[in-house]
């Protein structure tokens, strides 16, 4: 049965802190995120890229979505970070403070000239972009459709709110616009929307609250500052019975079709399309991810 | 000869005759007669037992050159009393004692080692010699017998067969009056549960009891009783009390840590035993005491209460009882001063004597009733063998405590370790020391995964438990692979053929050896 | 290759380990480990640093190294840099291309 790769949760961990490195692949986080931005210091930049690229390259761990943070587009680092980046071959390379289509394109075809020239697959490495000001967030379809390696958008609340000349509050109503424009951007571009962080890692409460809401508006997985926020943000993207049901009902409806050579499916009485299929196999990817026997639903 | 984990052991160490670890056991028949060497006396004729000097009580007790003197480690790293009553030896001339204490604390200046070197001890046993001491012991220090270490479980069964028979026992606490009633749940100084002394009280030849706080008669509680003692000695000071226990331990931040103990609490609570009256012990390292609180968090969930709680205490586990979660606490140590001051208050926080907590071969020990013990170690092995002794460079790391114990007697045994502790691998192919054998362990949590031991007694029930809780498990080897995976593979550590400790397992027979380490 | 200057990269903090590098003309290479696992990975250290000095075709550096238990692929990252630093070279990604 077909599953999907899982966005759950991406936890940042710093590329200048080796032994939060190592322990970062053993907590339950669907994307773990190698930074080379802002947790590193200017004067460790150089030392961070070389264990970032070493870990990825040669010691990637089993069963994440692996992903590299590079130093900000105009910044003197981007051109290193993204010789060492695409070398280590990550799954995705996240792109901060995007604000133009252009700027997407550009990195894109420097990933593929890099790509070309170390002799690896062309367009395998993917692209997120995080949305972190509010011309990113005006421009976030066009940034979302830039490229086709572009399969997800994340909001960075703490710079966007500086854009905004908002205040942070733990409610959050100063980002709920972006919340909402940034999943309509993703939803009709087809990539999947990334929820900001909650950065209060002792505010268990806050976090659930703030968890409920990124799980309710739609988005496909959330950003964390600590790894005790994992587990706790994972369980809210856990389905119900009856989401797994019509999962594997639209599933098995597209093998049923697939095997009759039919070109549209139908599943009581409406059309499925590609993004209910995709929609199908997250739900049952998140389901076996919360240790759900998804066969024995079936029964 | 070899015995059941595999360990290559001689017939005989000097006098020391090898009963070989043969397996576990299901029921133990102890042949002998309890042995004490307590004698009828007549103290109180003579008018008071208060004398003025630990040098008084000495002479008294007529401590002689090769005799055997015991203490209680209950003040832990904070006591005073074990460097006083060595000098006073010292200066008395006395040599060659057998120093057998419940364990040994790292005292500094002057070290246990020193009254090695100057002769006044030649023969140590004890559960543990971590710092200065065991380090020089397992680099060769002149010994005129191997150190034995015995778990928790295995002093009181060695006092009682006679075969650590003690002529002097001298007994800190923290309160006592004139006629040796006392107690170390109050005063400046106290340390809690004096749990370790009672078969030192009960058995030895001479019983010293010293105290820097003298109440007036009787001495309320009396956790030791005036008709085991001889002697009592007041002193200026028995302790630093920011050392025995400055309050609560802290809470662990780290996160990893936090995830260990999540996931061991997670098992406990995923166990058909984790119902209205089930048993735990936790333990005292940062792990242990965050599994305490998810472990009181899963109960409150649940809506049941704990029967009892076990061993060692902790601040959180006298939460837990505070808030209704656990029914009693059976405190054979105090790990923290809330722990320590919480049994005078609670009639249902009760000191027990160490041979109740652990001793196999009494006529039932509470540790055999147990539902749940979760343990920390510094290596295991693909055979679920675990070293709690020694370290990466073989050093002396920590003492055996009742982890042994505790491990045979649970239902369900929960080891708690990290993977790897910066490049040393805590899941290894052999461990350097064997001091629990693995079939006694059932559960290994490490952050890299779970790992079930097939051979367990409880297996049948915990193949299925944790799955039906969603909880995933590995093999123990899938751990063994992560862990070289990140590590490497390490180079033997290479000892040369001096056996330096001997390492007994709860039932009195020899588990493992450590040789000396050789160094460069 | 030549070490320019005298650099240093990593920290104590546990897994991590300080590497130091000083010119050490025509005198070959002295390096000098201290590890807390000494013991039983000392050797795999010094060769790893053999190996990343090698690779820059640096022969005389004095090296002085501090291990609080770092992996040997962080041992590695960390010497790549201080050659860089030492040497004052960028890296060269395209070395492991295949």
């Amino acid at each position: 049965m077909q599953t999907a790769k899982l966005k759950r949760t991406s936890l940042y961990v710093s590329g200048a802190s080796p032994v939060n490195m190592i322990q970062a692949a053993f907590y339950n986080e669907d994307c773990l995120v190698y930074d080379l931005e802002d947790s590193v210091p200017n004067s460790e930049k150089d030392a961070a890229r070389l264990i970032v690229y070493n870990t990825v390259r040669y010691h990637r761990p089993a069963g994440k979505y692996v992903i590299i943070r590079v130093n900000g587009i105009y910044s003197e680092y981007i051109d290193e970070d993204l010789e060492a980046a695409v070398r280590a071959n990550p799954d995705a390379i996240r792109i901060p403070k995007v604000e133009y289509k252009e700027e997407v394109t550009r990195i894109c075809q420097r990933i593929t000239d890099i790509e070309t020239a170390a002799g690896m697959e062309v367009g395998k490495i993917e692209v997120w972009c995080n949305i972190e000001s509010y011309l990113g967030l005006i421009n976030a379809y066009d940034i979302a459709t830039a490229d086709p390696r572009v399969v997800a958008l994340a909001l960075g609340a703490e710079d966007f709110t500086a854009s905004m000349k908002s205040h942070r509050t733990k409610e959050g109503l100063e980002i709920f616009y972006a919340r909402n424009a940034l999943l309509t951007a993703c939803r009709h571009a087809g990539v999947e929307a990334i929820d900001a962080v909650f950065s209060d890692i002792n505010d268990v409460e806050g976090l659930k609250e703030d968890t409920a809401l990124t799980r309710n508006l739609g988005f496909d997985g959330k950003t964390c500052v600590h790894p005790r926020q994992i587990d706790i943000v994972n369980s809210f993207f856990t389905p119900s019975q009856k989401e797994i049901k019509y999962a594997l009902r639209v599933l098995q409806a597209v093998e049923e079709g697939k095997k009759q050579k039919k070109g549209a499916v139908t599943l009581d009485g409406s059309m499925i399309d590609k993004p209910m299929e995709l929609r199908a196999g997250t739900t049952l990817a998140q389901a076996e991810a919360a240790g759900i026997n998804v066969e024995e639903e079936l029964l | 000869m070899i015995n059941a984990v595999g360990r290559e052991l001689p017939e005989k160490i000097g006098n020391y005759i090898v009963k070989p670890y043969a397996g576990p056991k299901e029921t133990i028949q102890a042949e002998h007669t309890v042995c004490s060497r307590r004698k009828p006396s007549k103290r109180t004729a003579l008018g008071t037992k208060l004398l003025p000097d630990l040098k008084a009580a000495i002479k008294a007790t007529g401590l002689a050159d090769g005799m055997t003197i015991s203490f209680h480690h209950s003040f832990r790293e904070g006591d005073q009393i074990i460097v006083q009553v060595l000098s006073a030896i010292k200066e008395l001339g006395i040599r060659g004692l057998r120093f057998a204490p419940s364990a040994v604390v790292n005292i500094k200046n002057p070290s246990i080692v020193d009254f090695v070197k100057d002769g006044t001890i030649n023969r140590i046993q004890a559960s543990g010699i971590r710092g200065e001491l065991g380090d020089a012991v397992v680099d060769g220090l002149e010994l005129a017998e191997p150190v034995i270490l015995r778990p928790h479980g295995a002093r009181p069964h060695a006092i009682e067969t006679g075969d650590l028979s003690i002529d002097v026992a001298f007994i800190g606490a923290s309160a006592a009056d004139e006629f040796g009633n006392c107690t170390g749940q109050i005063g400046q100084n106290a340390c809690g549960s004096l749990g370790y002394s009672f078969v030192d009280a009960i058995c030895a030849e001479n019983v010293v009891v010293i105290t820097d706080n003298l109440v007036d008669y009787p001495c309320v509680p009396i956790s030791i009783s005036q008709m085991y003692v001889d002697y009592v000695v007041k002193v200026e000071q028995i302790g630093d009390s920011a050392k025995i226990g400055a309050g609560a331990a802290r809470k662990t931040k780290n996160p990893r840590d936090l995830l260990i103990a999540q996931r061991a609490a997670d098992v406990m609570a995923a166990s058909r035993l984790f119902k209205d009256g089930y048993s735990f012990q936790t333990g005292a390292g940062a792990i242990s005491i965050a599994c305490t609180d998810f472990l009181a968090e899963h109960t409150e969930k649940a809506g049941i209460q704990a029967s009892y709680a076990l061993g060692g205490m902790t601040a959180n586990i006298v939460e837990m009882h505070k808030k209704g979660l656990v029914r009693a606490l059976l405190c054979s140590q105090s790990f923290d001063a809330v722990a320590a001051r919480a049994i005078v208050d609670n009639p249902n926080i009760i000191e027990i004597d160490n041979s109740m907590y652990a001793n196999m071969f009494n006529k039932s020990c509470a540790l055999n009733k147990l539902n749940f013990g979760v343990l920390g170690a510094l290596e295991i092995d693909v055979d679920f063998n675990i070293n709690i002794l020694t370290g990466s460079n073989g050093e002396m790391m920590s003492g055996l405590g009742g982890g042994p114990d505790v491990a045979d007697g649970a239902d369900i045994s929960i080891v708690t370790l990290p993977i790897v502790r910066g490049r040393i691998p805590s899941v290894v192919n052999k461990v350097f020391t064997c001091c629990t054998p693995g079939s006694s362990v059932a559960v290994v949590v490490t952050e890299a995964g779970i790992a079930l031991n097939p051979k367990h007694k409880s297996y049948d029930m915990l193949k299925e438990d944790p799955k039906k809780a969603g909880i995933k498990t590995v093999s123990i080897e899938d751990l063994l692979k992560i862990a070289y995976s990140l590590t490497g593979v390490p180079k033997p550590i290479e000892t040369t053929d001096k056996i330096t400790c001997i390492v007994e397992y709860r039932d009195g027979t020899v588990i493992d050896v450590i040789r000396q380490i050789k160094r460069d | 290759m030549e070490i320019k200057q005298t650099a240093m990269v990593g920290t104590l903090e546990s897994s991590d380990i300080q590497i130091s590098i000083s010119p050490n003309p025509g005198k070959g290479l002295d390096i000098q480990l201290q590890s807390v696992v000494k013991a039983q990975f000392g050797d795999s250290i010094v060769a790893t640093i053999k190996e990343v000095l090698e690779s820059f075709g640096i022969k005389d550096a004095i090296v002085e190294a501090v291990d609080r238990g770092a992996l040997e692929w962080i041992i590695r990252a960390r010497t790549q840099a201080v050659c860089c630093y030492a040497t004052g070279t960028k890296f060269d990604w395209k070395g492991e291309d295949k």
